[in-house]
């Protein structure tokens, strides 16, 4: 799942511009804090002072570390677009990522970085239910943020091993009181997943970003609500980076014969309507089965809730509303 | 519900639509009610009525405010008791939860394929039946015929007494609309043929390869209450035969009535499953139901009181202009239907779905084969039904391909 190209492969892949369209920019580390047991937390500053430019909740940022590339959401203040902040948690079994950060990197240090971009972008919502295991907290931060100057009604529920490994718990129940409901392992247990998404709520909008398991459980209580509510982002043990494909890629259509690119803030219909080409669809959510599409070849990261595990990884087909390629397969080859 | 009182911000008519008149030819009806307001009151019926789209959207995926357990009649049947114990339609999470991650793994991507292998024959050879005779009725010949056939048959339903299914599913329909003489005609056999169907559930009785049987492998997982494994099995015989048989019916009377989106259907058959969906939102089979404020509430600045009955028209919503432009009347089979509320929405959405698509489509398909030019040879005649849009006769002339 997890590739870390280095640094001069990425760059020579880049060239002067990131592989995504943005430049890999030269920034300057003004503060490293510690804001929690084991998490660090980056303030980065353009080396001439100016902004940085906009970016929406959910986005995330790469690090160029020497050896390895690495994905952070930034959690800092939306407004505040003269610095950006990512928080880094430092786990021993670290392939070196956060390790660097949290022992290579001192105050003043210059490293490049490439982004803003989302993969995890923050809808429009009546309600938002957010839900945050441990370091997933970082993408959460703008999203309350934005859901509260917004006046949307919502709720965070925050679960870690202690008190003390939760960045950020303490100014968030200060700020918000008793809309946080935080879940200090070792205090009162696991986050009452049961509680909170036993009984499906209408209007809201779910947002999840934690280890593997938690999203696991919390996307199979999904399953009873309505189409597309869910949304994760999903990041292994060593840092904050996105299992699925945070890139752009492109689908060849075998019956039209073209090729569209997807962007990371379109799906797979929405690319390939906007190019003309007819595709069935339902709930738009990944949970009708209609806009069903044969997978010719390439690989595909299901995000739908039709297809069993046995289905999923046989590969043959996709809900091109919701799934897209994998990280890794640039292309998708698709019936269409 | 009586008629107490009208609120006063809300227009409130006098028409009703479950006149002869109004279900043979419902879309006069429909504009002058979106025209009137995102909601209006019903008189006759004490319930309010919305058929803009944006507010039929809004109430199916609000399913907190408006609530399915009250039931999809003019009755709340949280405090009235209806005539057979209450659907997965009627209910709401965390039954409703319960029973339709009940239902997920057995209408799969996989079941689909395996289904359409299983629906395709019977569909070619009703085509070069049908295509060989040349004057048929769209309905008899073909529209019945074939969900009859190889629906039941997916669930595993024993072969005889199958004639049952047909007043099962009118009874189960047009209870949904008012308490009125269609109504009770579909009632007149009403309690041997809901025995029937009952029994039919039983895991004894269904094969042991088909949907119903699935159902009750999830009730042996322990995943869900064997009674509710005999409510799915009969929520499945309720919902999937008249509704696909008014699907393939529908779809028919539209092209034979647009030889110029025959011929293009004809020249591109993959067009299929558009020109199903098109007509899928053109003429809805399944055309209202009722839901049930649960709060009070608001539709379109109009105070909705708690406990109210809402009916919603899912016929009119598919085609209100300001969903889908002026032409919102014309079948064209390039139009992007996709978005009607034919099936539902959000949490409701009707989980056959894919079967349903799957049956028109491949019948369909069938026919594009074989025949040419498929020509009206008279009026067809509308069923008379309380909420299920459809035809009871259509003489068609179907001319063979050379
Ligand atoms: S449109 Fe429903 S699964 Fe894609």
């Amino acid at each position: 799942m997890q590739t870390i190209p280095d640094t001069a492969a990425l760059a020579a892949e880049a060239g002067s511009t990131g592989r995504f369209g943005h430049e890999l920019e030269e920034v300057v580390v003004e503060r490293l804090e510690e804001v929690a047991e084991g998490v660090r937390r980056l303030t980065l500053r353009t080396l001439d002072g100016s902004e940085f430019a906009r970016w929406e909740p959910g986005a995330h940022i790469d690090l160029v570390l020497p050896d390895h590339v690495r994905q952070y959401s930034l959690c800092s203040p939306l407004a505040d677009r003269s610095r950006l902040q990512v928080s880094v948690l430092h786990t021993r079994d670290s392939r070196g990522g956060s390790r660097y950060v949290h022992q290579g990197l001192a105050e003043g240090d210059v490293i490049r970085i490439n982004g803003p971009r989302n993969n995890f972008p923050f809808v429009d919502s009546r309600k938002y239910l957010f839900i945050a295991g441990g370091i997933g907290i970082t993408p959460i931060l703008p999203m309350i943020e934005a859901a509260e100057a917004a006046g949307r009604e919502w709720r965070l529920a925050y679960g870690g091993r202690s008190r003390a490994s939760m960045a950020f718990a303490d100014e968030l129940v200060e700020r918000y009181g008793d809309r946080i409901l935080l879940f200090p392992e070792d205090e009162v247990g696991r986050i009452d997943l049961e509680g909170l998404l036993a009984l499906p709520r209408a209007k809201m909008l779910v947002y999840a970003c934690g280890p593997e398991p938690l999203l696991r459980v919390i996307e199979d209580y999904c399953m009873g609500w309505p189409p597309g509510v869910l949304h994760t982002e999903r990041f292994v043990a060593a840092s904050l980076d996105a299992g699925a494909s945070s890139e752009p890629f492109e689908v060849e259509l075998t019956q039209t014969g073209t090729t569209v690119t997807v962007t990371p803030d379109q799906t797979v219909l929405e690319a390939v309507e906007a190019q003309g080409v007819r595709v069935l669809s339902s709930c738009r959510g990944g949970i009708c089965g209609t806009c069903e599409t044969r997978v010719v070849s390439g690989e595909v990261e299901h995000r739908d809730a039709i297809l069993s595990e046995d289905e999923k990884q046989f590969g043959d087909s996709m809900m091109v509303c919701v799934s897209r390629a994998a990280a890794g397969c640039p292309k998708l080859v698709l019936d269409l | 519900m009586t008629v107490t009182m009208t609120p006063t911000s809300v227009v409130s008519l006098p028409d009703d639509p479950f006149t002869l008149e109004n279900i043979s030819n419902p879309y006069p009806l429909h504009e002058k009610l979106r025209e009137a307001g995102p909601v209006v009151w019903l008189e006759k019926h004490g319930c309010y009525a919305v058929t803009r789209y944006e507010w039929v959207y809004e109430i199916l995926t609000d399913f907190e405010s408006y609530c399915s357990s009250g039931g999809l009649g003019p009755k709340d049947i949280r405090k009235e008791a209806e005539w057979r114990p209450p659907s997965i339609l009627e209910s709401d999470p965390p039954t409703h939860t319960v029973m339709r991650r009940g239902l997920a793994g057995v209408i799969s991507p996989s079941t689909m394929r395996r289904l359409r292998e299983q629906f395709a024959p019977f569909a070619e050879e009703l085509a070069e039946e049908v295509a060989g005779r040349g004057e048929v009725d769209g309905i008899v010949d073909i529209a019945e015929r074939y969900p009859l056939k190889v629906f039941p048959d997916a669930v595993g339903l024993r072969p005889d007494g199958r004639e049952n299914l047909l007043p099962y599913g009118s009874m189960v329909f047009n209870a949904f609309g008012a308490d009125n003489d269609i109504r009770a005609a579909a009632f007149e056999e009403g309690e041997r043929v809901a025995a029937w169907i009952m029994d039919s559930c039983e895991r004894e009785n269904l094969t042991t390869t088909g949907l119903g049987a699935d159902i009750w492998k999830v009730a042996d997982e322990g995943r869900i209450e064997p009674q509710q494994a005999t409510l799915l099995v009969r929520a499945l015989l309720s919902a999937g035969v008249d509704t696909t048989i008014f699907g393939i019916g529908n779809t028919l009377y539209n092209l034979a009535r647009h030889p110029e989106q025959w011929e293009k259907l004809k020249a591109k058959p993959q067009l299929a499953k558009f020109a199903v969906d098109e007509a899928l939102r053109l003429e809805s089979p399944f055309q209202m139901f009722h839901r049930t404020s649960t709060v009070d509430t608001e539709i379109g600045g109009v105070h909705i009181p708690a406990d109210s009955k809402v009916l919603l028209f899912m016929g009119a919503a598919n085609r209100d202009p300001r969903k889908w432009g002026e032409d919102a009347d014309v079948f064209d089979l390039d139009r992007n239907a996709s978005g009607h509320v034919a099936f539902g929405m959000g949490l409701h959405q009707c989980v056959g779905q894919p079967i349903a698509r799957a049956e028109i489509e491949l019948m369909l398909q069938a026919l594009i084969k074989r025949v040419d030019r498929i020509e009206p040879t008279g009026e067809a005649t509308p069923w008379i039904h309380n909420v299920l849009r459809g035809f009871a006769r259509m003489p068609l002339r179907l001319v063979p391909k050379a």
